[in-house]
């Protein structure tokens, strides 16, 4: 059982009256694996989300949900998903909304483990209150709560922090690598890059409702490279660079073994060395390149 | 199971947290108040419920007033029944629940039975409460108040039923106004069918039959309206009396009410099927 991946999606379709939402899309999320699905408004990210979890009926394809086909409730046991548009019971307290969902699930889980959840996503003192009263971000962090609180294997998160202050989302980046840790398995879609590029194992990118580009950050973004600024450099030094790109006295080189005696080799020669920098490719440059291709 | 019930309980919270319930209990308290006078009122004017005319007064004015209750009921719950499915779509609570390990079925059936369950309690509360009044203020009692209850419950179950199944398609306020409208519809219809038997024309009796058939809630409310009368009245005044929309004749077939119940699971489970084909 174990040995199935969190998430296997393959081929999965969808037509909103005559429009194209989802064309033929398949990617895989490893258990404990964090993967990125990223895309512009529209590419289809959380058409895709909702057919996996059967909220939306694929007109074609097929998901297995931890080993399970999709279309059996039984496979989103252990499922938690935090909704684009997260809305819960205005009339129940944000601890009563916890509870329901434990119960849905199934399972059961001690007014501590949910009075933890709540204090995770920092509601801890709100826990009585009703959530008619909660500002979007409070929702949206019961929300988190809600995926979070019956031990899933795998969360699926849409944009998890669109309605989130700065701390939010820098708790949300936290919850992110503690679920690692953890081993469980996570679907991330969000607009922040920085933080998919800082927790996710490997990213899809949607466009048009196809699969525009995947795979790991290192594959996507290549290797690693080094940015030197540099001044009064002589052939001789241009030399022990080579090969190089040049932008006015930026020169950027693949990432050396050593880089202390790159330095102090450039020095020796006489070299002016301004500023040395670790760079790659950002994932938003990277994302923006796939894009305009694809377009 | 354990899921019907627990969205069952969920449903029966919904119901008693909004506002619904503060307007429903509001408006029976002005009923029961405005019946309380009433039936004194009657009882002032003819010396107590001896005279024929006493009687049908108060056999009137008891369906009536049992007729403002299930019009009470119809509203409440088909106007609980739209939000509680449709509003959730909108709104987008059902997102969370429905990913939860469990059958859209099951979540159907469970707002299906509390709203049933709060239709039901509503009914008993207000009707014993009215009979009490009436036993008060008249000293009648009637002559079957639990069928009579039972079948008002079932006309509010067929209704909030029909509730239920727009609410899988369009959209909550919608819902509850097509619903509660349908009911208005085959009340009238009802009446223009009793009209058409008192005058003997078999095809304007026709309408009420037909309407009966499709929307069973005028036939479970002409039931309960029999067994709340005296039935010692109806032949003591005879004919004429078909004509009125708040006395009845005749106590129900089982057949209707086998009809009625198979009307229910039917519509019950094309809204499970509504449910089930629908885009979240
Ligand atoms: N319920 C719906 N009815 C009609 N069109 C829809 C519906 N949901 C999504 N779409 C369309 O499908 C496309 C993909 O939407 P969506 O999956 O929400 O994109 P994303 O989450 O990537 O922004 C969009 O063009 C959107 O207009
Ligand atoms: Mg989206």
């Amino acid at each position: 059982m174990t040995d199935s991946p969190a998430v296997w999606a393959s081929h999965l379709r969808k037509r909103y009256k005559n429009r194209t939402a989802v064309d033929g899309v398949s990617f895989t999320v490893g258990r404990g694996e964090v993967l990125g699905l990223l895309g512009p408004n529209g590419a289809g990210k959380t058409s895709v989300i909702k057919m996996m979890l059967g909220l939306v009926r694929p007109d074609a394809g097929e998901v297995m949900l931890l080993g399970r086909p999709h279309t059996d409730p039984g496979s989103r046991a252990r499922v938690g998903y935090l909704p684009e548009l997260f809305r819960y019971q205005p009339w129940l307290s944000a601890d009563e909304v916890l509870r329901l969902h434990v119960r849905l699930a199934g399972l059961k889980i001690g007014d501590r483990d949910r009075r933890e959840s709540l204090a995770l996503v920092g509601l801890a003192d709100r826990a009585k209150d009703r959530v008619g009263g909660f500002s979007k971000g409070m929702q949206q962090r019961l929300g988190l709560a809600v995926a979070l609180v019956a031990a899933p294997e795998l969360v699926v998160l849409d944009e998890p922090t669109s309605a989130l202050d700065p701390l939010g989302r820098a708790d949300v980046r936290d919850l992110l690598l503690s679920l690692k840790d953890r081993g469980v398995a996570v679907l991330l879609n969000s607009h922040l890059i920085g933080e998919v590029e800082r927790v996710c194992d490997r990213v899809v990118i949607l466009d048009h409702g196809r699969v525009a580009a995947s795979g790991t950050l290192a594959e996507l973004l290549g290797r690693r490279s080094l940015r030197l600024s540099l001044t009064d450099v002589t052939a001789e030094a241009a030399a022990i660079l080579e090969p190089f790109t040049r932008d006015g006295d930026v020169y950027t080189v693949a990432l050396p073994e050593d880089v202390p005696a790159l330095v102090a080799d450039l020095v020796k020669r006489g070299v002016r060395v301004h500023a040395v920098e670790p760079a790659r490719m950002s994932l938003e440059d990277r994302l923006l390149e796939v894009l305009r291709e694809n377009s | 199971m354990t899921i019907v019930l627990t969205i069952a309980a969920l449903t029966l919270q919904e119901a008693s947290r909004r506002k619904v319930l503060r307007s429903l209990g509001v408006l029976t308290a002005v009923l029961l108040a405005l019946s309380a006078w009433g039936f004194s009122e009657i009882s002032s004017d003819y010396g107590g419920l001896t005279s024929g005319e006493a009687k049908v007064a108060g056999s009137t004015v008891l369906n009536l007033v049992m007729f403002g209750f299930s019009l009470i009921a119809a509203l409440g719950t088909a106007f609980l029944a739209g939000p509680t499915l449709s509003g959730e779509v909108e709104s987008g609570v059902a997102l969370a629940v429905m990913t939860r390990p469990i059958r859209r079925m099951q979540v159907l059936t469970g707002k299906w039975l509390g709203l049933v369950a709060f239709g039901t309690g509503f009914v008993t509360v207000a009707g014993v409460a009215q009979f009490v009044i009436v036993h008060l203020t008249v000293d009648y009692w009637p002559p079957h108040p639990v069928t009579g209850l039972a079948l008002l419950a079932g006309q509010t179950a067929a209704l909030l039923t029909l509730g239920v199944l727009f609410s899988t398609a369009i959209s909550p306020m919608a819902s509850g106004i097509v619903a509660v409208g349908l009911f208005g519809a085959t009340w009238i219809a009802g009446v223009v069918g009793s009209v058409g038997d008192a005058l003997g024309n078999p095809s304007v009796a026709m309408v009420g039959t037909v309407s009966r058939m499709l929307l069973p809630t005028d036939g479970l409310w002409r039931g309960a309206m029999n067994s709340f009368q005296d039935p010692a009245l109806l032949a003591q005044i005879g004919s004429g009396v078909e004509e009125s929309p708040f006395l009845s004749m005749q106590p129900l077939t089982g057949v209707y009410l086998l009809w009625a119940a198979i009307w229910t699971a039917l519509v019950l489970s094309l809204a499970a099927v509504s449910f089930q084909r629908r885009d979240l």
